[in-house]
């Protein structure tokens, strides 16, 4: 469960961490009275996307900013590729960690080219012109970003999506070990997202390391080698997303109920996310297969109740979505029929449970030994809301007892 | 490299316009010098030198030997006498004195407008205009006339007198810099600068500030006229010697400058960004900030409040060469606009204020160029 996961990541010690692009360790920042972080610790390794995640105002940006040396810390340590952040100039900061923000203030009509060209200032002397070099990374960042195509455009002329590559490529200019990205794909559609969360993680596989404050779960899930949770300013939870992700996780982290199963196009976690409806939780039997016994287990398992489900053929909708939220399944094997142990097993937990749903199409696929037992009779063909389920399932409880 | 190249190209073209400028200048006023007068007074006033002699032991107690070094003049283009005293000795230093002001004033809003990313900024913005009309009124109201004999080593004595020109260009150029300092300082919270805070700052100190001047007007007697025409602004009267500690102030100071441009660039982007381009933003902030005071502090403490110059010339060049600093603050600097204003303010029966020539022939400009062209972007 996520509230045993130790604040400090992984275990690791202090002596391993020492060459890695970004260790924090016990981050503390404070604006005036109120503690925005507390006691964060965070390792980026080499070749590795961290996601930080967790709902607004749970001090990610804050966090990246701690990194930078933007904000003063009141207490713990960052260090840089092994060097404490505050023995670093601002130009030596500069040549580590590159940050990606979500806008730019930028309104003068600077070229795209121009602007990519301002990602060199930490490797430039005062009157030096560009090198070589110089020249060198602002066309691979403008290439691996794809904006050669306006390089010479003005920055005002761009879309918000085009701004945006411009100022992953201006990160990229700066030939960091390590990048910064606030919220990268917030303002972006989901074809400009998806490419965007794809070239980071490109870029990563290439051997950069990347810290990704990212809202959206899925994306972070699907491209993440680890995942942090903030809430409140603390690490709720850290580590692989598959690990870390869970309903108690997203629960205690967003205050919002979850369902976390598995988004059958990627394989990666899928979140969905229901407002808090804070009822008290019973044993619920559903009885019923198919996508609608599924949207209802789902609902019920992330509203806390203890479920059990059966009997339905394994791999049915219903199944994979009783076994995402750790429900008890009594399942046959697919076209198989339901034979008499599995029959009895269901009745069994049904007979125990507070309420029972049977979800019926009219087919007959219910059998009549938990159709009798049902509290609660659904139709697919005209579901309940969300809000009306839940509101009878607490009334057929309160009525049993 | 394009970006130098580009730098370069505009700058000697904006130095041919202004030299241009220059020559024209000077052959304007109440007698017409032709061009190629002008061209000649110059050529022979030019002086190579030639050679080093030893004069003899000075006075005073050390008794140094004298260097001395001998000027040859390589040309002798025959030229009425009249017409050289009248170039060299008054419309020249006079000429210089306004590019090297315009120069000051350009660099400066240039540098200021960057900085605070805003276009209403000006060198004024920092308080170091009202600093220095404080200091140059105060002096001027003032009883005491600073007489008094230096007697330096190795050169003997020398009489000081303060009470004319001298001291108010000293008490103006020292206003201005503890009115910057000052906005500074109250700006400033734990070596942090804020943007804003220095913007709203500056604003209290001018205000402040603006309420002594009118007092010591009130106060001022006989030497309101005085005061009233160097609040104005004014380049008549200009002598060489200003001319030469304005030139000796400038532009090494214009060299700072030039070399936080790209960091001028990244600042635009807002500081945060800028921190995280490796740009000690606190530390250029200081750079910047002293630098320009300085730099104006030496432009309006020898020409009093010369108005718009400093906050049209940037617009107007941006306009022409786009807004990276690179290129923008050489050419802003390179600007002919106070060198014309001057001469258009002395080319008629009775001279006006150069300041008033500025803002009557910058406001219109400014409208227009707003009227015409996205300056509202910025």
């Amino acid at each position: 469960m996520s509230d045993e996961v130790s604040a400090t990541d992984d275990g690791a010690n202090d002596e391993a961490d020492a060459e890695h692009p970004v260790v924090v360790r016990d981050l503390a920042v404070s604006y005036g009275d109120s503690t925005v972080v507390e006691g964060v610790d965070l390792t980026l390794e080499a070749g590795s996307l961290v996601g930080l995640v967790g709902p607004n105002g749970a001090g990610k940006t804050t966090v990246l900013r701690a990194i930078r040396g933007v904000v003063e810390r009141d207490a713990g340590s960052v260090r840089l590729d092994g060097a404490p952040l505050e023995t670093l100039s601002a130009r030596a900061v500069g040549r580590r960690v590159a940050s990606v923000p979500q806008e730019t203030g930028l309104s003068f009509a600077f070229t795209v080219r121009a602007v990519v060209e301002m990602g060199r200032t930490p490797h430039r002397g005062r009157f030096e012109g560009p090198d070589a070099s110089d020249a060198d990374a602002v066309e691979n960042a403008l290439a691996r970003t794809r904006t050669t195509a306006f390089a010479d455009r003005p920055i005002t002329e761009l879309s918000g999506g085009e701004r945006s590559r411009v100022l992953l490529a201006r990160a990229l200019a700066q030939e960091t070990p390590a990048l910064l990205l606030d919220e990268p794909t917030a303002s972006l559609d989901v074809n400009h997202a998806v490419e965007t969360m794809a070239l980071i993680r490109r870029l990563v596989d290439d051997g950069r390391a990347a810290i990704a404050a990212i809202h959206d779960l899925e994306m972070a899930a699907r491209y993440c080698d680890r995942v942090v949770v903030l809430a409140n300013g603390r690490v709720r939870a850290a580590g692989p997303p598959d690990a870390v992700l869970d309903a108690d996780t997203v629960h205690e982290a967003f205050d919002a109920e979850a369902f976390v199963g598995r988004a059958p196009a990627t394989g990666g976690r899928a979140v969905t996310a229901y407002p808090s409806a804070d009822a008290a939780a019973h044993r619920v039997h559903v009885a019923g297969v198919g996508p609608e016994t599924a949207r209802i287990v789902a609902r019920l398992g992330a509203a806390g109740h203890d479920l059990s489900v059966g009997v339905v053929p394994a791999g049915d909708a219903a199944a994979l979505a009783a076994a995402d939220v750790d429900a008890t399944v009594v399942s046959v094997p697919p076209f198989a029929d339901v034979d008499e142990s599995a029959q009895a097993t269901a009745v069994e937990l049904a007979e125990c449970a507070a309420v029972v749903v049977a979800v019926t199409d009219g087919s007959g696929t219910l059998t009549g030994a938990i159709r009798e037992r049902a509290d609660l009779v659904v139709d697919t063909a005209d579901p309940p809301t969300d809000e009306t389920l839940l509101a009878r399932v607490a009334a057929a409880a309160g009525s049993d007892a | 490299m394009r970006v130098r190249r580009r730098a370069t190209l505009w700058s000697l073209t904006l130095s041919v316009v202004l030299a241009v400028t220059v020559t024209v200048s000077a052959g304007v006023g109440p007698v017409r010098i032709p061009p190629a007068t002008v061209l000649r007074v110059v050529a022979n006033a030019v002086a190579i030198p030639a050679g080093v002699e030893f004069g003899t032991a000075g006075a005073g107690p050390l008794a140094l030997p004298r260097l001395g070094v001998v000027y040859q003049s390589p040309f002798a283009f025959p030229v009425d006498d009249t017409h050289r005293r009248i170039v060299v000795l008054v419309r020249l230093p006079r000429i210089l004195l306004a590019a090297l002001v315009g120069f000051a004033l350009a660099a400066a809003g240039t540098v200021m407008q960057g900085f605070f990313r805003n276009p209403m900024a000006d060198p004024s913005i920092i308080g170091v205009s009202s600093g220095a009309a404080a200091g140059a009124v105060a002096f001027i109201v003032s009883p005491v006339a600073l007489v008094g004999t230096l007697w330096i080593p190795g050169v003997g004595a020398v009489d000081v007198n303060l009470s004319h020109g001298a001291g108010v260009s000293l008490f103006a150029f020292a206003g201005a810099l503890v009115a910057a300092f000052g906005v500074y300082a109250i700006a400033t919270r734990r070596g942090r600068t804020p943007v804003a805070t220095l913007l709203l700052a500056g604003v209290a100190v001018q205000t402040f500030l603006g309420a002594v001047i009118s007092y010591l007007q009130l106060q001022a007697g006989e030497s309101l006229r005085r005061i009233v025409a160097w609040l104005m602004g004014h380049l008549s009267g200009a002598t060489w010697s200003e001319v030469l500690v304005v030139g000796l102030v400038v532009p090494p100071l214009f060299v700072v400058l030039l070399g936080y441009t790209r960091e001028l660039n990244v600042m635009l982007l807002g500081e945060s960004e800028a921190q995280g381009l490796g740009v000690d933003v606190e530390r250029t902030k200081r750079v910047l900030l002293a630098a320009s005071a300085l730099v104006t502090a030496a432009g309006v403490a020898f020409a009093g409040i010369v108005g718009f110059v400093g906050l049209v010339v940037p617009h107007m060049l941006r306009l022409v060469v786009g807004p990276d600093h690179r290129v923008l603050l050489p050419t802003a600097a390179l600007g002919t606009f106070l060198v014309a204003a001057d001469t258009v303010a002395r080319a008629g029966a009775t001279e006006l204020p150069v300041g008033v020539v500025t803002a009557a022939v910058g406001a219109p400009f400014f409208v227009y160029l707003l009227d015409r062209r996205e300056v509202y972007e910025l």
